[in-house]
């Protein structure tokens, strides 16, 4: 055989080509990586948005920018010590050591459980509502949008965090599935950085 | 493992014969071809709106339809044929079934996700039609949805409009990732990405675009669903907002959307031209650099839309210098059909017949669109009908010229049998007279004054606009001998063999219409995609 490589007759079988039975191709990871560059450009959009309200539109009487920054930072601290672990969490998996990354995926989702319940704490104690002013509005549009891709990290973390189990999806030689949560989740934390540096610090 | 035998696997899980155009089918052929068929549906809808726009516009006063109807039509008729005609069909129809062919695969990297691309469409189609009746009024701001005005105009339609929007989006952004993973990923060993067809180089450059603007317009439009639902004041002066941010962020998206368009026509009509002219596409390297050129200045241009909304002399100046110096990747591109065709044993077939209006169409609004940078100029004529002609000339003159020419081109692939040629031949004449006589009047329209979106106008402007809508009657007459031919051919159309045109190109070196796993056999090495009239006994 010269023509098709294993590749691509997989993807021949999924789509119903050929005999069932192969495994995927690898670029899959790639395919990830892509919907990320364009999840960061939504990010992109609405940094652009938040900065030139900020630079163009004053504020009403009464406004602020300034925010309570403990807790913020303590959630900032928590997030990027959850890519450390997953980070972790990956190495065991790659080296067969299936239980101990299931304890370190267990670490990572918790710490991102307890960035959301940070983020709610500070909802609640925040002085503006959604509507008060368009500080406001930006504020919980951006951490919201960001909360959401949290949650949805959490949940894919769960999700990985089972398959490590004996007999699940995922074994040292495949692993897809925590690989692609793991560049998520690194998307994630990046993405908050830069929204930290500007929300909170800016 | 290989595929030793193909015809094994031909009684495969799939439904078969005409059932399977209407299934969740994984197989890349028969998804471009929904794409196909679903998007000429939604342009018979867009194209009966332009005629109730052109029916109002006879006359000077608001007689046909209501002025909100009329603003309902309009907003449809740019959203219909956007996003759910010229979008689909130039990308995702054309895209899937050639692009596998092209790179030497059996299917698309991501065959699942391909179905599912599709299949947002026909859903986000009914939505935004269906909300004409459910939510009691459809959008009425236009395809831009400015603020203030659609935080004014009926809510709930608004709504839907952006739900509908936000799915087709995610469909576009979908495919996108799917392209780049299979031109790039997918490659069969031995093909490098300099002998990759040129079609496969516009869908990369597209998918870029996709990937980068499209998420942009999806963040925008969930920021005026909160000002609509929830009351906030991003693009609300009222309470604070800033309707200019919308502007930019909309255009961020909108203006590559005009190459998203246009970039998968340039690259339709460089596989056809070589074809029909027996000669090798001339520039192959400059081609392919225009494209990432177009590409790259696509991306900063966008507030060439907005030179009337208080933008500042300084982004004036660099939007007004990067616009134009888009016309020069584009003038290399067009020379190089030019060249191409210069001295080729020229076949004057239908498909050769509307890409060569392609040429003619798009220069002339390539010229109005450099035009139409110049800051002093373009607030002379900014939301005028000059700006209305202008369009359409790229999106109708350009990109829906091409995509009739690929129809008579590839319809012996997808089919089997040849279209008929007097009936393309009459299609070719009516679209061309009917589109020229619809659109050049426009340009005089706008430059004397006629503002865009109005259904009542100076008395002044009867007659021109009289000689556009006869033009558009004949647009409309011209869509029938195309249904006729398709139904036609279909019952009793000429056997077209493997490969009718003598291409050199991988989707004809397989029968017609091809098997499922593309070829019988091993996928062929296309190295020269283009070496046409090189062997002697094409050489007289």
């Amino acid at each position: 055989m010269t023509s098709t490589t294993p590749l691509q007759d997989s993807v021949a079988i999924e789509a119903g080509h050929g005999p069932a039975g192969e495994g995927h191709g690898d670029f899959r990871l790639f395919g990830l990586a892509t919907f990320l560059v364009a999840d960061g450009m939504t990010f992109a959009g609405f940094f652009a948005a938040y900065l030139t309200f900020r630079a163009v539109n004053p504020l009403p009487e009464g406004g602020i920018y300034e925010l309570e920054l403990l807790l913020p930072t303590i959630n900032t601290v928590v997030l990027i010590i959850s890519s450390f672990t997953f980070h972790r969490a990956g190495k065991e998996c790659r080296a067969g050591q299936l239980g101990a990354s299931r304890l370190w995926l267990a670490i990572t989702g918790g710490l991102g459980a307890i960035f959301l319940a940070g983020q709610m704490v500070e909802y609640f104690n925040l002085p503006f509502s959604l509507t008060d002013n368009l500080f406001a509005s930006t504020f919980y549009a951006l951490t919201g949008f960001h909360g959401l891709h949290v949650t949805l990290g959490v949940i894919c973390i769960a999700i990985v965090a089972l398959q490590t189990r004996p007999g699940g999806r995922i074994s040292a030689s495949d692993h897809f599935g925590l690989e692609a949560a793991e560049l998520y989740w690194h998307f994630v934390d990046g993405i908050w950085v830069v929204l930290y540096g500007i929300l909170y610090l800016l | 493992m290989t595929l030793a035998n193909p015809s094994d696997f031909d009684g495969n899980l799939q439904p078969q014969g005409w059932l399977r155009y209407l299934s969740f089918s994984l197989d890349h052929k028969v998804i471009g071809l929904q794409y196909l068929v679903c998007g000429f549906i939604f342009y018979l809808i867009g194209g009966a709106l332009a005629g109730v726009i052109r029916t109002e516009l006879i006359s000077p006063i608001s007689d046909f339809v209501s002025r909100e109807t009329y603003n309902e039509v309009l907003t449809l008729h740019g959203t219909v044929m956007i996003f759910l005609w010229i979008v689909p069909v130039v990308n995702g129809a054309f895209g899937n079934y050639l692009i596998p062919f092209y790179v030497g695969a059996r299917d698309m990297a991501f065959p699942r996700l391909n179905a599912v691309a599709f299949w947002l469409i026909p859903p986000a189609g009914i939505l935004l039609i269906s909300s004409y009746f459910i939510a009691g009024a459809a959008a009425q701001s236009g395809w831009t949805a400015y603020p203030p005005l659609s935080l004014t105009t009926p809510a709930a339609g608004q709504v839907v409009w952006i739900l509908s929007v936000l799915l087709l989006g995610g469909s576009s952004i979908f495919g996108g990732i799917n392209f780049i993973a299979t031109i790039l990923k997918l490659r069969r060993p031995g093909l490098k990405l300099m002998m990759l067809p040129m079609y496969c180089w516009a869908m990369l450059g597209t998918s870029i675009l996709v990937v980068l603007s499209t998420p942009v317009l999806a963040g925008t439009l969930i920021l005026l669903s909160f000002d609509i639902i929830a009351h906030t004041g991003f693009f609300n002066p009222t309470m604070g907002g800033n309707v200019v941010v919308y502007q930019h962020l909309f255009w961020f998206y909108s203006h590559p959307a005009v190459y998203i368009m246009v970039l998968p026509a340039f690259g339709l009509v460089s596989e056809i031209l070589p074809i029909h002219a027996r000669k090798p596409l001339f520039g192959y390297t400059t081609m392919v650099y225009s494209i990432m050129a177009i590409v790259f200045l696509g991306l900063i241009v966008w507030a060439h839309h907005m030179f009337t909304s208080g933008t500042p002399p300084w982004m004036r100046l660099f939007f007004t210098i990067a616009t134009s110096f888009i016309a020069v990747p584009t003038g290399i591109k067009f020379f190089n059909w030019l060249a191409t065709l210069w001295g080729g044993k020229i076949a004057l077939n239908s498909a050769m017949l509307f890409s060569c209006a392609f040429i003619v169409n798009f220069v002339f609004g390539g010229i109005t669109g450099v035009a139409l940078a110049q800051v002093p100029f373009d607030i002379h004529v900014h939301d005028t009908y000059f700006v209305v002609g202008h369009f359409h000339y790229i999106v109708y003159g350009g990109t829906v010229f091409v995509i009739f020419g690929s129809l008579y081109h590839w319809h012996p692939k997808f089919t089997g049998r040849l279209l008929n040629e007097d009936l393309g031949r009459l299609h070719f004449l009516l679209t061309f007279v009917g589109f020229n006589l619809c659109f050049a009047p426009q340009h005089w329209l706008g430059l004397n004054g006629m503002p865009r979106r109005v259904a009542e106008y100076d008395p002044a402007f009867t007659t021109l606009n009289q000689v556009s809508s006869v033009g558009a009657l004949l647009m409309a007459i011209s869509t029938l001998p195309l249904l006729i031919n398709v139904v036609v051919t279909a019952i009793n159309g000429k056997e077209a063999g493997d490969n009718p045109w003598n291409a050199l190109t991988s989707e004809w070196l397989t029968s017609s219409p091809p098997p499922v796993e593309n070829w019988h056999g091993e996928a062929p090495l296309v190295t020269e995609p283009y070496g046409y009239g090189q062997h002697p006994e094409e050489k007289a």
